[in-house]
């Protein structure tokens, strides 16, 4: 409690949720300190977090990643475009805790950089998908007239190959966006929104089939023999209780994101090659595997730690955000 | 006009309600026929008169609930509750009559949305049709529960974690939000324990004594609708068999198809049970997609006569208050009836 309220009569009696209340058929006026407070939804979801153990090192450990390359440049101030040239090919030192590369740029700075990217990346990219394909979904099975021309769309666009497609946005519109509103945005919205067009269209379908079992429950009825319009339906009704699907989607929509994102640079068709992300990390190292294989699995174990910490959180919050399973 | 018991105007004016559903079929999707689910359904309701609607499954018994408030686009037929047309209201007009009529569902988990807390539940109608503070909501939310016998502290609750008769309850307050003069009552206690139903029907019942609620009583459970009703309509197959005032209609029933239903209901007293002989139906109900020609139910009558192949009876007042749609009753132009009315049960006869 953050006010104290001056005359104690109004304290709501504390832990009252043990507190047995005498059931009362028809409305004897009970004590208003009987009443449990609004319980702050927040709080149960939180509680039921907790005690998911993959999820709460999943969440730890992104926070670190996280943490680690927004503030890893304050502690690690080396810069990851700086080239010692004498010091190149070195391994894992005190100076360069993970090497550094043929040029003899820091790893580690490396590494931090690109995090940041790829994170960048993940995350929006993961965010347009879902707005896209939950917003699909969501008309294509509440709006019968929307259902057929929506789905198509859905099927047209998961007809296209998904990489092809990508090169060919790169080539046709790097120059000009870079141009316009320079080489690093430039790219960042063009891998973004590649990325993002590219992968709502499981999403959708998955939100579609939920919805459309979901209008013919009788709590839909309900609303509209209460007369909820259609937008406050959806939004009260339809979309909380799609929220398990879209919650694993998101997960494996960071994941597949930042892989993607992998998989262009390491095409050489994303970022500039001086500009570090984890995939470009990975294709560099790539061509030294024999010799310093650690220039690979740092960035690979990044990537897959990070995906592996994110499906874990997502499968964690998808279980504490259902009140079925909370408190179990 | 058909409510001849009382001269009272009547809230509720059903007149020959037509709810067809499309079929279709074939490559593409051409509409090739409907399921007649409710075929022209006339009744009136009166203020503060609950009216029991039974039928067997599939009949169209929640389909004529949920048309007449028009949680269906009705096909045909004109509904006024309170003096306001709800058939063909546009939407904002059919917004602002939802807060008269009110309905309480059948499966009462499906009806309550798991994710939202009973406090937001039986708040739902208040935020879409008043403007009450956040306080006056809580306070109304709290004195619902009190009448449909919640405890308070249930409040920030889901709905997942009460008993069939408690969310039950849950329903009732949430109809009960808007202070509705009716209420459809689709199978209410159909999927609850008996020893929770009468619970449930008899604060049904206290809640109409103290705040003049008129019902639309939907159920299969014949004797229910004998405690509850004050008249009682036969649906079969879309259509009305028979609609006569309670009493009447169990001592007496007119329709060959009420007296086979009545005949179904277990008889607790083993020798009157030895007694009674028992209208069996053969066969199934015909599909409402295809209705037999003439009386819906001379596939399966068993005092069916030609005319019933022919010609599908009227729906008329043959004695003050009892309706029927029966060749049975019918009579010639100099007032004789065409066919001898058939003695009542025999399980009735003292």
């Amino acid at each position: 409690m953050t006010d104290r309220p001056d005359h104690t009569d109004d304290v709501p009696v504390a832990g009252n949720e043990a507190t047995p209340v005498p059931f009362n058929p028809v409305g004897a006026a009970q004590s208003q300190r009987l009443i449990e407070a609004p319980r702050s939804q927040l709080r149960d979801v939180w509680d039921q977090f907790k005690t998911h153990k993959g999820a709460l090192f999943g969440a730890g450990f992104f926070v670190f990643i996280l943490l680690a390359v927004l503030l890893g440049p304050l502690l690690w101030p080396l810069e990851p475009t700086f080239i010692d040239i004498r010091a190149r090919n070195s391994g894992p030192s005190l100076t360069h805790p993970f090497g550094t590369d043929q040029l003899g740029r820091d790893i580690l700075a490396r590494m931090i950089a690109g995090g940041r990217t790829s994170l960048a990346v993940g995350l929006t990219a993961m965010a347009l998908a879902l707005f896209l394909g939950t917003l699909i979904g969501v008309l294509s099975g509440y709006f019968r007239r929307l259902d057929g021309i929506l789905m198509r769309l859905t099927d047209l666009f998961l007809a296209l190959p998904l990489l092809p497609l990508l090169l060919v946005m790169m080539l046709l519109f790097r120059d000009s966006l870079r141009a316009a509103i320079g080489p690093e945005t430039g790219i960042f919205l063009l891998v973004v929104l590649g990325i993002g067009v590219t992968s709502w269209m499981p999403t959708a379908r998955i939100v579609r089939g939920d919805v459309l079992a979901l209008k013919e429950r009788e709590f839909v009825l309900a609303a509209r023999s209460i007369g909820t319009p259609a937008r406050r339906m959806i939004t009260r009704h339809i979309l909380p209780n799609v929220l398990s699907p879209v919650m694993v989607s998101a997960t494996l929509g960071i994941a597949n994101a930042i892989i993607t994102e992998s998989a262009l640079s390491f095409l050489g068709l994303g970022f500039p090659s001086d500009y570090p992300t984890w995939g470009s990390l990975l294709r560099d190292g790539t061509d030294y595997l024999q010799s310093y294989p650690e220039r690979v699995i740092f960035p690979g174990a990044a990537i897959s730690l990070t995906v592996l910490a994110v499906n874990y959180m997502g499968d964690g919050l998808r279980d504490a955000l259902d009140p079925r399973i909370r408190g179990r | 006009m058909l409510d001849a018991g009382t001269g009272r105007e009547p809230l509720v004016r059903v007149r020959d309600l037509k709810m067809h559903f499309p079929i279709h079929s074939g490559l593409l999707r051409r509409r090739t026929g409907a399921v007649k689910a409710v075929d022209g359904v006339t009744f009136d309701i009166s203020q503060g008169e609950t009216l029991g609607l039974v039928g067997e499954s599939g009949c169209g018994k929640s389909t004529c609930g949920r048309a007449i408030l028009r949680l269906y686009d009705i096909t045909g037929g004109s509904v006024t509750i309170a003096g306001r047309d709800v058939a063909h209201a546009g939407p904002n007009e059919l917004r602002r009559m939802r807060p008269t009529m009110q309905m309480v569902f059948q499966d009462p988990q499906a009806s309550l949305n798991p994710r939202m807390t009973v406090a937001r539940i039986i708040a739902e109608p208040l935020d879409e049709h008043t403007r009450l503070s956040r306080a006056e909501k809580t306070a109304r939310v709290h004195d619902l529960m009190d009448r449909v016998g919640l405890n308070r502290a249930f409040a920030n609750r889901y709905p997942h974690e009460f008993s069939g008769g408690q969310r039950q309850r849950i329903g009732i307050a949430r109809a009960l939000a808007l202070n509705p003069r009716f209420i459809v009552c689709d199978e209410p206690i159909a999927a609850l324990d008996v020893s929770i139903q009468a619970q449930v029907v008899n604060l049904l019942e206290e809640l109409q004594d103290s705040l003049g609620l008129t019902y639309l009583f939907i159920s299969h459970d014949l004797s229910m609708v004998r405690h509850i009703a004050d008249r009682v309509a036969v649906m079969y197959l879309g259509k009305i068999a028979e609609l006569s005032p309670r009493d009447d209609l169990y001592a007496d029933p007119l329709h060959p198809y009420t007296r086979a239903l009545l005949s179904a209901v277990p008889e607790p007293d083993p020798e009157a049970a030895a007694a009674s002989s028992r209208t069996i139906l053969t066969g199934d109900v015909p599909s409402p997609a295809n209705p037999p020609k003439g009386c819906n139910f001379c596939t399966r009558c068993p005092s069916v006569m030609d005319i019933c192949r022919r010609i599908d009876p009227d729906f008329r007042e043959v004695a003050p208050g009892r309706h029927v749609a029966c060749h049975l009753y019918d009579t010639t132009q100099d007032g004789r009836p065409t066919a001898a009315p058939i003695p009542t049960r025999q399980g009735e006869t003292p």
